[in-house]
Parts: structure tokens; C-alpha cells; sequence
């Protein structure tokens, strides 16, 4: 008989403590693939954020450290030092990568360093219980925007993938979504570019995942999944932004 | 056996940790250590190792968490406001129990202070900037011979006990010149014998064992307890093991002064003054600040009328010298803050006023 599906070896027997509906999952399932395919699994070193993902450990089948809040693109820059031989990501949130951790994020990609970011963009703080994030929309209800976000006093929203891309170390930035079976497709390519750029030692690689976050945006899953298609990806336009020759 | 060279101390706090077997160092500019970063840069590749300078302390100590849990040996030094900054670094690597080797070469404080030498840093280096239940172990030479003497001991130490260590030294160790004898180079560790060596870091699975996680959060309270639990036995056997300390003339001493790195040495010479005197005047020189050698004030002799903390901040190690008294001597402070060294005819007559001598 024809094997058609198959648990991921990069994914450990666990049930996540991600809520319903939460993007997590098809995000941490998605990597793992990607490294289990390329036969990376055993050589790969992993950075969990502060957030919900810190959790991310105790599901991806990879050596995995946690990080203080935001630093993760630092620690992974030691890593590396260290280990030059190795497959090195960060696993970071928006509160994580776009606000405290701006400065690591931001000088890692500057620096050139040679491992690959995946930054997961559900516009708001999902760990802490929903405050507004730097990538939560122009009126967005939020429990630190309780009449949606105004940009005279917020700003508008970050596009962090638009900003790393002005950085010539980040030599592959791309921003997919995963709001479709076709575009969940679509994100998998992306990671196993980056991935690619990687193993060439091409550069910084840099994906950014459109994510719901049910619980705090207050949708059910199906719903949640609309809401970022019809709001996000306005804002938050999918496509390559940068992509060396050698991997396209 | 090495022979005498005449050095810089910074440099030959970094040459030193080259010695002890450290090949990643990660950096951040600030006065009065630029010195070991510049070393650093020009040498540790040479040596086949890694250099970053950092965009900020936060992303300094994070890379030395990096290359740390990686398996690498890793040292880092910044002075005070830098040193503030890496707190949340420093609880974050007790937690997660990974050895590193800090140098902090104090200035003046409290905010950015001065860049002139300051012992100010007590509380920070002892008491901790950081959250939560943990501890640096904490030397503090009182000479740049001392200062690289302890530098493969702390890596010893910081390996053995999976804590990091940290080297209190001040401006006036970093900047000065003493001739010295640098310790014999330790080969650095090859990369494939790491997971040997540190079974716990994280070098890829090979697909061959378990995943290794290094992680610091405990949702479950008594999984927390247990870890905080666990690793307070750490400290309590570095509390019997860690504790070094030097004395001078206490058994006939009149006066007793406590002080620690280069004030210890200031401090000797206004030994000599008061002898010269005829007021007898001891030393007790902490070396770990960290523990801290209380027993050392049990060989202070009943007889003794007075302890003097002698410091360059303004009676912080006096609380240490309190808890080793217990109440048995009457205690004052001698100190100088804001970048100024203290004199040794300015301890001596601190000691007289403690004494209740008339001048």
C-alpha cells in the first residue's frame, strides 16, 4: 500500500499547547519537513523566542535552546561561531522580533550572519494576552488599543520583511501566509529557500509568516483565517522581496 | 615556565583568557576595558578563534550565551553600565546553568559616572542585577599577576560548577603596567570533542541521541522549585569550596581593615604608616566576593578595637563585613567614591578616628 501520510520525524510526539486554530503548528510542521527532506535534522540547532513559541522544544526534534525576549538573532550569532558547520534558525514572534528585538534582528541582518530567521506576524502579543503589537493593525482591537489602534498615537504598523530587505546581509527575505492549503505550499518553498541560502553560507535568510491568533483577536479558526487574508495581506503584501541567483 | 613580561593589564586579562583555552569572545566598546576588545579582535583569530563586536552589552552577552551553549569557551568583559546591561543575561545563564567567564573593569557610578577606577559595582557583582535566585561567583584580584593567575582557574570553575564566574577587577588593574608571568597556554578544545566533553551542548543530534534543550522556563511551580533547589546546592558547595581569602597581621593587630583589589594594596601601605606609628593594623583581603570569606573574621582577635571597610563605594562591602563581624567590633567606613583612589595617609587616619585617637 501506497504511503500517502506520514508523521514528520523533525516533529515529536507531543500535543502542543497551541490554542485551536493557531498557526504555530503548520509553521513548526512546515520547517521540520523542510529539514527532514534535506536530511538536516541531526545537524540543525534551534533558538525558541519568548511567547507562545517558547514552547517550541518541546515539539521540534531538533537540539533547541530558549532565548531571553528579542535576542534570539544574537544568540544564534554565537551559535554560529561556534558551530560553523551546523543549520541554524530563530523561531521568533512579532513582540519578539519587531519590537524588544529590534536592534538583534536588525545587526544580525547587517552582519550577513548565515542562518535563517522565521518570524511569525499575528499582529499581536499572543503569550501575554493579546496587547497591541508593533505589526497590530491601524484599528485593531487590542487590550492596549481597546478602541483599535490609532496611528497618531501608535504609528502605523512595521513591515519588518520590507525593512530587512533594505539591509544588503539579508540577501533572502520573502513574506508568505498561511491562511490557504495553496499558500501554506507557497511558505514551504519559501523555508526551503532560505534553508538553501543557508547551506550555501549565501547570507541572512528571512521569512515572515502571516499567522492567526484566534484566541486574542477574538475569532473562531475559520474566521481567524479570513480576517488575515482580507486585513493582513492588504497591508502585509506576500512575495519575494530578495532571492540570490544561486537558489532561484 | 613562562617568563616575565612587562603588560598592560586589559591586555593581559585577554591574553590571559586565551591562555586558559577561550576562543569566542563577543564585545562591546566602553572605557576603561576597550583594550581586551581591541586584543581580542587583533588575536583571538590568530589563535582560531571568533570575535564579534556586538551592537550593544544585551546582544554581547546573548551571543556569549550563543557560542556557550554551542559548546565553545567563551569570555566577555565590558565595565559598569555595560556590565548593568548584561543582568538580564547573567540570571538568564544561571538559569539555564552555561559556564562562562565575565570581566567587569568597574568605573564610577551610580549612571554613567565616571570612566575613572570605581569598586561601586559590590552590590551589582554580589547581590545581582538580575531576576530571580542565583549568583556569579565573584573574584576580585588586587593585581594583574593575580588577575591571570585566576583566569584559568575561573574557567575551571565556571566549566566545573556550569555557572559563570566573574572577574571584579577596576580601572586602575586595566589601565596600569606590572610585570608578570602569563599562565601556560591550555590547547583549546576541538569542535568534535565537544559532545564529550559537554554532552549537554547543542551539536546537532546526529539523529543519533535525544534532542538536547538548554531552556529557563518552568511553568509547573514545583518543576521551578525543584531546579531552583537544585541549583542553590550548587551555591552552597561553591560556599565551602570557592572561598578564598588572604590575611596580614591579625593575630596582635589593635585595628582591622577589610578591603579587596587594588584598594587592598593602597590599604597595605597605610599598614606601614600606622606602624611607623606604633598602631598595629591588620588586613583581611577578600578574594572571592562571592562567597565571601566570613570565616576570615573569626581569627580576628577579642582584643581587636575596630573594623574598617575600606572601599571605593560607599559602605557596600561594610554589609558583608557586618554579617562576618556578627556584632563582635565596632565598624566605619573608609572610602573615596566618584573616581578618586584613596590615599593610604587617608586610611590611616580614618583608622585613628576609629580608634579614637586624638591627632
Amino acid at each position: 500500500m501506497k504511503t500517502v501520510f506520514e508523521f514528520s520525524k523533525g516533529m515529536l510526539p507531543e500535543e502542543t499547547t497551541y490554542c485551536p486554530g493557531c498557526t504555530h503548528g503548520i509553521s513548526h510542521r512546515l520547517i521540520m519537513e523542510v529539514l527532514e527532506e534535506k536530511g538536516l535534522l541531526g545537524e540543525t540547532i534551534g533558538v525558541a523566542p519568548i511567547g507562545c513559541s517558547i514552547m517550541a522544544h518541546h515539539y521540534m526534534n531538533v537540539d533547541m535552546c530558549e532565548s531571553t525576549h528579542g535576542r534570539a538573532p544574537a544568540i544564534a550569532t554565537g551559535i554560529r561561531r561556534v558551530q560553523p558547520d551546523k543549520i541554524i534558525f530563530t523561531y521568533q514572534g512579532d513582540g519578539d522580533l519587531a519590537s524588544i528585538g529590534t536592534g538583534e534582528i536588525v545587526h544580525a541582518a547587517h552582519r550577513g550572519e548565515k542562518f535563517t530567521t522565521f518570524f511569525i506576524n499575528n499582529a499581536i502579543y499572543g503569550m501575554t494576552g493579546g496587547q497591541m503589537a508593533p505589526t497590530s493593525l491601524i484599528g485593531q482591537k487590542t487590550t492596549t488599543t481597546i478602541d483599535g489602534r490609532k496611528q497618531e498615537v501608535s504609528g502605523k504598523p512595521i513591515r519588518m520583511a520590507e525593512l530587512l530587505a533594505t539591509i544588503d546581509g539579508a540577501v533572502f527575505v520573502e513574506r508568505v501566509s498561511l491562511h490557504s492549503p495553496a499558500n501554506v505550499r507557497k511558505a514551504k518553498k519559501a523555508i526551503q529557500k532560505a534553508i538553501e541560502v543557508q547551506e550555501k553560507r549565501l547570507g541572512f535568510s528571512f521569512v515572515e509568516i502571516l499567522s492567526t491568533c484566534p484566541t486574542n483577536w477574538g475569532y473562531n479558526p475559520v474566521k481567524a483565517l479570513e480576517w488575515l487574508k482580507d486585513n493582513m495581506i492588504p497591508y502585509y503584501p506576500l512575495g519575494n522581496l530578495k532571492c540570490p541567483g544561486e537558489v532561484k | 615556565m613562562s617568563e616575565k613580561v612587562l603588560m598592560k593589564g586589559n591586555e593581559a586579562f585577554a591574553e590571559a583568557a586565551i591562555r586558559s583555552g577561550c576562543r569566542y569572545y563577543f564585545g562591546y566598546p566602553i572605557t576603561p576595558q576597550n583594550e581586551i576588545t581591541e586584543y581580542m579582535s587583533r588575536e583571538l583569530g590568530k589563535a582560531g578563534g571568533s570575535f564579534v563586536q556586538a551592537e550593544s552589552e544585551i546582544a554581547a552577552i546573548s551571543m556569549a550565551y550563543g557560542g556557550a551553549v554551542a559548546g565553545g569557551k567563551v569570555f566577555i568583559s565590558s565595565s559598569s553600565p555595560g556590565i548593568a546591561l548584561m543582568q538580564e543575561g547573567f540570571s538568564f545563564i544561571c538559569s539555564t546553568e552555561i559556564p562562562l567567564v565575565i570581566l567587569n573593569v568597574s568605573r564610577g557610578g551610580p549612571g554613567v559616572g565616571s570612566i575613572q577606577p570605581g569598586q561601586a559595582d559590590y552590590y551589582q557583582a554580589t547581590r545581582g542585577g538580575g531576576n530571580g535566585d542565583y549568583h556569579l561567583f565573584v573574584f576580585a584580584p588586587s593585581s594583574i599577576q593575580e588577575a591571570v593567575d585566576i583566569m584559568p582557574k575561573a574557567f575551571q570553575i565556571a566549566e566545573e560548577y556550569r555557572n559563570p564566574v566573574m572577574i571584579l577587577a577596576d580601572g586602575v588593574l586595566g589601565q596600569m603596567m606590572e610585570p608578570i608571568i602569563l599562565p601556560e597556554p591550555i590547547p583549546a578544545v576541538k569542535n568534535e570533542d565537544i559532545p564529550k566533553i559537554k554532552p549537554w551542548a547543542l551539536t546537532g543530534t546526529k539523529e543519533a541521541r535525544p534532542h538536547n534543550v538548554i531552556k529557563s522556563l518552568y511553568l509547573k511551580p514545583e518543576e521551578l522549585e525543584d531546579r531552583i533547589l537544585e541549583i542553590d546546592r550548587k551555591y552552597q558547595k561553591a560556599k565551602k569550596e570557592l572561598v578564598r581569602y588572604e590575611t596580614i597581621g591579625l593575630e596582635d593587630a589593635e585595628i582591622v581593615f577589610v578591603a579587596y583589589g587594588s584598594t587592598a594594596r593602597i590599604t597595605e601601605e597605610a599598614i606601614d604608616l600606622l606602624a611607623e606609628e606604633g598602631v598595629k593594623a591588620g588586613l583581611i583581603r577578600p578574594v572571592s566576593l562571592w562567597p565571601f570569606p566570613y570565616e576570615a573574621f573569626d581569627q580576628i582577635p577579642g582584643t581587636v578595637k575596630a573594623v574598617v571597610s575600606v572601599e571605593l563605594s560607599r559602605g557596600q562591602m561594610m554589609d558583608d563585613v557586618k554579617i562576618g563581624c556578627s556584632g563582635r567590633f565596632p565598624i566605619s567606613l573608609s572610602s573615596r567614591v566618584g573616581g578618586i583612589l584613596i590615599t593610604p595617609p587617608e586610611i590611616a587616619a580614618d583608622a585613628k578616628e576609629a580608634l579614637g585617637v586624638k591627632k
